[in-house]
């Protein structure tokens, strides 16, 4: 690939192709297609966050008028499978039925009906009699690695397809780990050394559209499944394997998706749409409540950490130590592939020598954990980049400088890439880009970092601090993930782009139609964009990894890149000159000698004049590497030490994506992920009571972050070029998650001299660690009682 | 016991029947095929099914089709007309102020509302009248250029 960096229609921001349906309101979303005959789908969520059901009765609740079907495990097919959208054999365990006869958190599937309304199968659900043998839950990470903990899975037919450590009898989904050099004698002998524990809360994604999906039969009797879903290819696999049945019995269609952030890198609906769809040969409709989204969707795993560091006394880090227990609630999920990435993106940041990982993955009663933007990373970022941060302050080292000093360069490898794999080794690799060093620069710059002072020197009931986190991710999973794309051309000179990829709010068939039009020497309006259908468009993993840009972005190139030689092919015979002339341009093919025809007149003549044939082609695509995007995260905020509330006033993020292929959106993401991050940060957390039932099941009591919260953004983009990625683009998608908790958690400390090893930091965590560790004076009661 | 209402919808009569628990964003989606109106959390909190009963900005998730009996609904596809976009969404459009989309057409809703009162908002208005819709993608940013970037072409 040449390597031309001006480009006509990439790196320029164009107006992202479905944002006017979508601001006009037309009908896009997979709840405004349903037909209006469809029955209505609702579920029996169970009570219990551990329990055998021991009977269940459904025949009143099906006599009732207007009640077409009732599931449950008497009836429905018994094939254990994974929900997560993964490659395939997944690197997670077969645990999950489509209905169980044990329930192993609230909310877990128990019962669905599907009734002519909404109300009917209300009413019916509570006519279902279950009686249940309750069981011991187990609500830690400490209870399940107990000896003699209760067993979640004690099923005789769950497994795993992969070769990995699953210990379902210990309640260990999988563990995983390596070690380069020799930690222990380095933390024996290094000049200073830390060690700390971390804990990161549940959370959940909340995209504004809940997890919705209907499933009719097509008049050949295939089951038609349109759903919001990030995975259609997974997802129709999934299907089939938990019902039983061929692949090309289902086909999935994904419209316009109300937002995932990886939640709906899951089937999570799918599988009841369809039984009761070819139950009842009537379409099936099923949108999650709000609250059943909180209980029954996914979450951002919560992961414990020990981490342990070394460094010489001039700040040159050489040893990492890090051990991480995920919870990955009631099933594997993706648990394993998760933890794994605490490691595989995070510890090759910097250039340590000594390296110990050592990571397992435990089930318990509580929510599912699932993919959720960032991927453990954000996890792990917490706990590394607080700890680099006591670092540098235990030596007197500007966090500035002791980042510029370690971080990992153009041309250096880790050996974390090719001992860190998803559920086997991973890729080594050598980074090609790396914009990290200009980020810290210019986000130190735009934050003001020189007007930094130390905990000790501030003074007052609001006290400022600056805080800053360094981050890297990847783009896609190398030697697994594959997309593809194909591009066939209309007479007028359109093409008609189709892929498996998914654009879940991203603008992802924007990028995509703009590598395309950039590569055929067109315009992104003359590019027809169609994702995603499994039985018209070629197979994509689908939207997750941030893989879109760099996996099915160079698939998308290839593709086009093909059909531009058949289009100069034609162009040749009908100019009468040789291929090697020729060149596109402005939608016109151009001899050297300046003569030209249009892309119209070559479809024309391709389609109806002589020697006929459909200009068209396609492409596949898998990655060899996956090349990190950098990032700089600076915070400035205000902490009140009389009530420990914090406000973040203004954050920046400097990131280097290499091409950023429509810098709009690419700042978007970069907005959008820093503003969740911020809510995750400050205030996001599930609560639970003491039988692990989640107290705060609804947007009132788990607070996302609205407009009013909203702290001043400032995006940098620092370019760089990535030779393996399309048009040198990396990814840009998820990166800028992982930033708020720990430059936030660091500018916390900076304010008050404070260190807080968990989060959410909400008032009343941050007043006590306040008040427990720092030298800030308590308000006198006139001056609270003045609050 | 069905009960029957009068609404004005988008400028059109509708004369219909409905169940007195109907929630008025189910009478515009399901009775009426209005389907840009979405519903994100059923309890008023997310905004993404904010209208306009009666010239105000209310969240129809928690309306009862039964009191806007005799009123005017203005949904997002009311706000169009004539081949021709509001500023607002043309603001959206152009400033990139959503990605997904789900929660554009409440956000809209509110932001034309605001408009309407103050031709030219600072971002602290925006922000207070804002805060009521929730969006999960943009991170805000945006949206507040979209509002002010709507309030500039239109004064």
């Amino acid at each position: 690939m040449d390597k031309v960096k001006e480009f006509k229609v990439v790196n320029k921001s164009v107006d992202k192709i479905d944002s006017m349906q979508l601001a006009l309101g037309k009908p896009s979303f997979v709840a405004d297609l349903v037909p209006e005959d469809a029955l209505i789908i609702k579920m029996l969520g169970s009570p219990h966050s551990h329990a055998r059901i021991t009977s269940i009765d459904t025949s009143a609740a099906e006599a009732m008028p207007g009640v077409h079907c009732v599931l449950c495990h008497e009836n429905s097919p018994r094939h254990l499978h994974l929900t997560a959208g993964q490659g395939y054999p997944e690197p997670s365990p077969y645990d999950t039925a489509v209905f169980d006869y044990k329930v192993r958190h609230v909310g877990d599937r128990v019962a669905a009906v599907a009734a002519e309304t909404a109300e009917i199968a209300e009413a019916a659900l509570e006519k279902i009699e279950v009686e249940y043998e309750v069981l011991e839950p187990v609500l830690s990470i400490e209870e399940a690695l107990r000896d003699g903990s209760p067993v979640i899975h004690d099923e005789p037919d769950v497994s795993h397809p992969l070769p990995v450590p699953f210990q379902p009898e210990k309640n260990i989904v999988s563990e995983v780990g390596m070690k380069e050099g020799d930690l222990d004698h380095e933390m024996e002998t290094a000049d200073y050394t830390f060690d700390h524990f971390y804990e990161t809360p549940y959370a959940q994604h909340v995209p504004i559209e809940t997890h919705v999906s209907f499933a009719y039969l097509d008049a050949a009797d295939r089951v038609v499944i349109v759903t919001s879903t990030q995975v259609p290819f997974h997802c129709r696999r999934i299907v089939a394997q938990a019902l039983g049945m061929d692949v090309k019995k289902f086909r999935v269609i994904k419209p316009r998706i109300g937002g995932g952030f990886g939640s709906k890198q899951e089937m999570l609906l799918e599988d009841v749409c369809a039984l009761m769809a070819l139950r009842t040969r009537r379409c099936c409709f099923w949108q999650l409540t709000r609250e059943e989204n909180f209980r029954y969707g996914r979450t951002r795993h919560p992961i414990n950490f020990r981490l342990r560091t070394a460094m010489t006394a001039e700040g040159v880090l050489t040893g990492i130590g890090m051990e991480a227990v995920c919870n990955t609630g009631a099933y594997g999920g993706h648990g394993l592939p998760v933890v794994g990435c605490c490691g595989s993106k995070v510890l090759p940041l910097y250039r340590w020598k000594h390296i110990d990982f050592d990571a397992k993955v435990v089930y318990t009663n509580l929510p599912v954990g699932g993919a959720y933007r960032g991927f453990g990373a954000t996890q792990a970022y917490f706990a590394l980049e607080s700890q680099l941060d006591e670092m540098g302050h235990a030596i007197g080292m500007d966090p500035v400088e002791m980042r510029l000093k370690n971080h990992i360069q153009e041309g250096e490898g880790s050996p974390v890439f090719a001992a860190l794999g998803e559920g086997k080794a991973g890729v080594e690799m050598t980074i090609g880009s790396c914009g990290l060093s200009e980020c810290i620069k210019l986000g130190a710059e735009e934050i003001g970092w020189g007007r930094r002072t130390l905990p000790e020197e501030k003074t007052g009931r609001y006290r400022r601090g600056l805080g800053l986190a360094t981050l890297m991710q990847g783009s896609s999973i190398p030697e697994i993930d594959m997309g593809a794309a194909s591009i066939k051309m209309n007479e007028d000179g359109s093409f008609n782009l189709l892929f498996g990829a998914t654009d879940l709010g991203t603008g992802a068939d924007t990028v995509l139609a703009q590598i395309a039009a950039e590569e055929l020497g067109t315009t992104v309006d003359m590019m027809l964009v169609y994702a995603c259908d499994t039985d018209l468009t070629p197979f994509d993993v689908g939207a997750y990894a941030s893989s879109t840009t760099y996996l099915s972005g160079e698939a998308v190139r290839k593709a086009a890149a093909k059909v531009k030689a058949q289009i100069l092919g034609v162009a040749a015979e009908m100019m009468n000159k040789p291929i090697d002339e020729l060149t596109v341009r402005d939608a016109n093919v151009v001899a050297a000698d300046g003569s030209e025809v249009t892309f119209s007149a070559v479809a024309v003549y391709s389609l109806y004049e002589r020697n006929q044939f459909q200009i068209m082609d396609v492409a596949s695509h898998i990655t060899h590497k996956s090349p990190p995007p950098f990032s700089a995260h600076y915070v400035d905020v205000v902490v009140d030490t009389f009530t420990g509330k914090v406000k973040v006033e203004k954050y920046v993020a400097a990131i280097d994506c290499g091409t950023a292929i429509n810098p709009k959106l690419a700042e978007g993401q970069t907005e959008g992920a820093v503003m969740n991050g911020v809510s995750y940060a400050i205030c996001e957390e599930y609560l639970f009571d003491s039988k692990g039932r989640m107290t705060n099941a609804n947007m009132q009591d788990y607070h996302i972050h609205s407009l009013r919260d909203k702290p001043k953004i400032k995006t940098i983009l620092v370019p760089s070029y990535e030779d393996t990625g399309p048009f040198g683009a990396k990814s840009v998608s998820e990166i800028s998650i992982n930033g708020a908790a720990p430059a936030i958690g660091n500018a916390i400390f900076n304010a008050t001299g404070a260190r807080l090893r968990r989060f959410p930091f909400t008032p009343e965590r941050v007043w006590r660690a306040i008040r427990e560790q720092s030298t800030v004076p308590s308000p006198s009661p006139e001056a609270v009682l003045s609050i | 016991m069905k009960r029957k209402i009068n609404v004005e919808v988008n400028g059109e009569a509708h004369e219909r029947e409905v169940e007195p628990r109907t929630l008025l964003v189910h009478f515009l989606r399901e009775e009426l095929g209005l389907t840009g109106t979405n519903v994100g959390c059923e309890t008023s909190l997310c905004g993404a099914c904010t209208v306009w009963l009666d010239g105000l900005a209310v969240k129809s998730c928690t309306q009862l089709a039964v009191q806007a009996d005799g009123l005017s609904v203005t949904t997002i596809e009311g706000l169009s007309g004539n081949g021709r976009m509001h500023p607002l969404q043309e603001a959206f459009w152009e400033e990139h102020g959503l990605q997904c989309g789900y929660c554009t057409p409440g956000m809209v809703m509110a932001g034309a509302k605001l408009l309407e009162a103050d031709p030219d908002p600072e971002e602290a208005d925006i922000r207070a009248a804002l805060k009521g819709n929730l969006c999960r993608c943009t991170g805000y940013h945006n949206i507040v250029r979209a509002v002010r970037r709507a309030a500039e072409g239109g004064s």
